[in-house]
């Protein structure tokens, strides 16, 4: 197993929003989580990124048999996780090309491997922005300042190419998109993650990413817990009946 | 009839505004200061000027300049203001007609040291230019010290200058100083002043420690794009390397 929460409650700033929320993904996997405004799937990104404030209360995950809530932040992403922002953070005056650099030789330098020569960086940020058809001028621009909605989420994917995790956690990486950049996102999250050695957590509201990312699993998420778990189907029937009937049933 | 001498000239209390903020104790064991240093630009002239302030661990450096900038003329001053128990560096200037004086100016501080940057700019004539761009990072128990006055006279139309500044604090024990203060006696003139005082950008760090960004680095980028910038133009490029890898070894030494 990659992946495994088990009855994971967490609150944020006392607040309960997880309520015992447990799910497996196995290698080879791609999960979508939907569910109403307010369920807890960003929520469920965040605490599983660690970010500070987002404080886990019960339960516990594991990511490839190592306790996930025992690392900091850094150490998730020099583990092989990956979080995929729903609203990239803007730094004026890093340049994508740098913080991109940085992040990657600490993620090597974490797991024992020689730093990437700045050569051979720019040939593999050349490749990925190509695959996400990114124009390299905007990598050496700072990172998502004055960059389009759409813009953002395709940097985001790069990013993603270019750290070439084990677990990619995608909140909400479909919304801002129009249907042609949605296309592209699409492709570039299989051809990067669509992999036997790796999985990808999908979490949206709507079920047109999931034309182009097709789901093994869909999960639904309401009130801080998994209700209803099913195969891609059950996508099609959330998008039809709405959440609320879903969730009742 | 007596005469004060300069070496009898009496240590400075908090009483005065310029001294406010300064460090008086250490002040006192270097009392006096060692006299102004005079830069003079003619007329039409170009100059560049540079000050590292790296006093050793203890020591206390007071620089005073005292700089007539002469019609048409203009100078570029950069400072990295680092050193010492107490360091503080002054400037007294004064702009002919059509005169520009551009200072770009930074301030590192850590552990229990004061640092200043002290400005008094003079726009004695009309058509005269000024910039002052301050960006200031203290950690620990530093504190750091923007005092700059822009006075204009009655005669000094067509007046433009400015002074920005940015101080960012590491530590809730750290301190930061701004007080632009502006004299004007012309009516047609042109001042602007900023000045923010602010902490590193915890989405930011966030966002970068998500990508495996340990916080080491990821504080030392954002504080190096905090201040990049201010050694930008330094025309010597040996004098820019000095300046700015002396700011960022200051600066790993303070995350």
């Amino acid at each position: 197993m990659m992946l495994t929460i088990e009855n994971l409650t967490n609150e944020i700033d006392g607040k309960a929003i997880l309520k015992g929320l447990s799910l497996s993904i196995k290698a080879g996997e791609i999960h979508a989580i939907m569910g109403p405004n307010g369920a807890g799937k960003s929520t469920l990104a965040y605490t599983l990124g660690g970010r500070p404030g987002y404080q886990v209360t019960g339960g516990n995950a594991s990511f490839n048999g190592v306790n996930l809530f025992s690392l900091e932040p850094h150490e998730r992403a020099a583990a092989g996780l990956f979080l995929g922002f729903q609203y990239p953070v803007e730094i004026p005056g890093v340049s994508n090309l740098q913080f991109l650099r940085e992040s990657l030789n600490s993620q090597r330098k974490a797991c024992g491997q020689e730093p990437l020569s700045g050569g051979e960086f720019i040939k593999l940020a050349k490749e990925k922005a190509a695959l996400l058809g990114l124009d390299m001028e905007m990598l050496k621009r700072p990172v998502n300042v004055g960059f389009s909605g759409g813009e953002k989420k395709r940097a985001e994917m790069v990013q993603m190419g270019i750290l070439d995790p084990k677990l990619a956690i995608l909140d909400e990486t479909d919304s801002g998109l129009d249907i042609d950049a949605l296309k592209i996102v699409g492709a570039g999250i299989n051809a990067i993650m669509r992999k036997p050695d790796k999985a990808v957590l999908l979490i949206t509201h709507y079920q047109r990413l999931l034309d182009y990312v097709k789901p093994d699993f869909v999960h639904v998420l309401a009130a801080g817990r998994i209700v209803k778990s099913g195969g891609p189907e059950l996508a099609l029937e959330l998008e039809r009946e709405g959440y609320a009937e879903v969730v009742a049933a | 009839m007596t005469t004060l001498s300069l070496a009898a000239r009496p240590l400075p209390t908090r009483r005065a505004e310029e001294w406010r903020y300064s460090d008086l104790d250490a002040l006192a064991a270097i009392w006096p200061t060692p006299a102004p240093t005079h830069i003079d630009v003619a007329a039409g002239e170009t100059a560049h000027h540079h000050l590292l302030q790296d006093a050793g661990e203890g020591a206390a450096a007071v620089h005073d300049y005292v700089i007539s900038i002469a019609d048409g003329a203009r100078l570029d001053f950069h400072l990295l203001n680092i050193g010492g128990k107490f360091g503080r560096v002054a400037f007294t200037v004064t702009l002919g007609r059509g005169a520009h004086f551009e200072l770009n100016g930074a301030i590192i501080g850590s552990g229990e040291q004061t640092l200043e940057i002290i400005t008094s700019v003079t726009h004695a004539e009309p058509d005269a230019t000024s910039g002052q761009t301050i960006r200031s990072i203290l950690g620990q128990r530093a504190t750091g010290s923007y005092l700059g006055s822009i006075n204009v006279a009655r005669d000094a139309q067509r007046t433009d200058a400015f002074q920005s500044v940015k101080a960012m604090l590491l530590d809730r024990t750290a301190t930061a100083n701004v007080k632009p203060e502006l004299e004007i006696y012309a009516d047609d003139v042109k001042c602007a002043h900023g000045a923010t005082v602010g902490e590193l950008d915890k989405q930011a760090l966030f966002y970068m420690a998500s990508r495996g960004m340990d916080p080491a680095t990821a504080k030392t980028l954002l504080l190096k794009a905090f201040v990049a910038g201010v050694f930008d133009d330094v025309v010597d490029e040996a004098v820019k390397d000095r300046l700015e890898s002396a700011a960022l070894a200051k600066l790993e030494r303070l995350v």
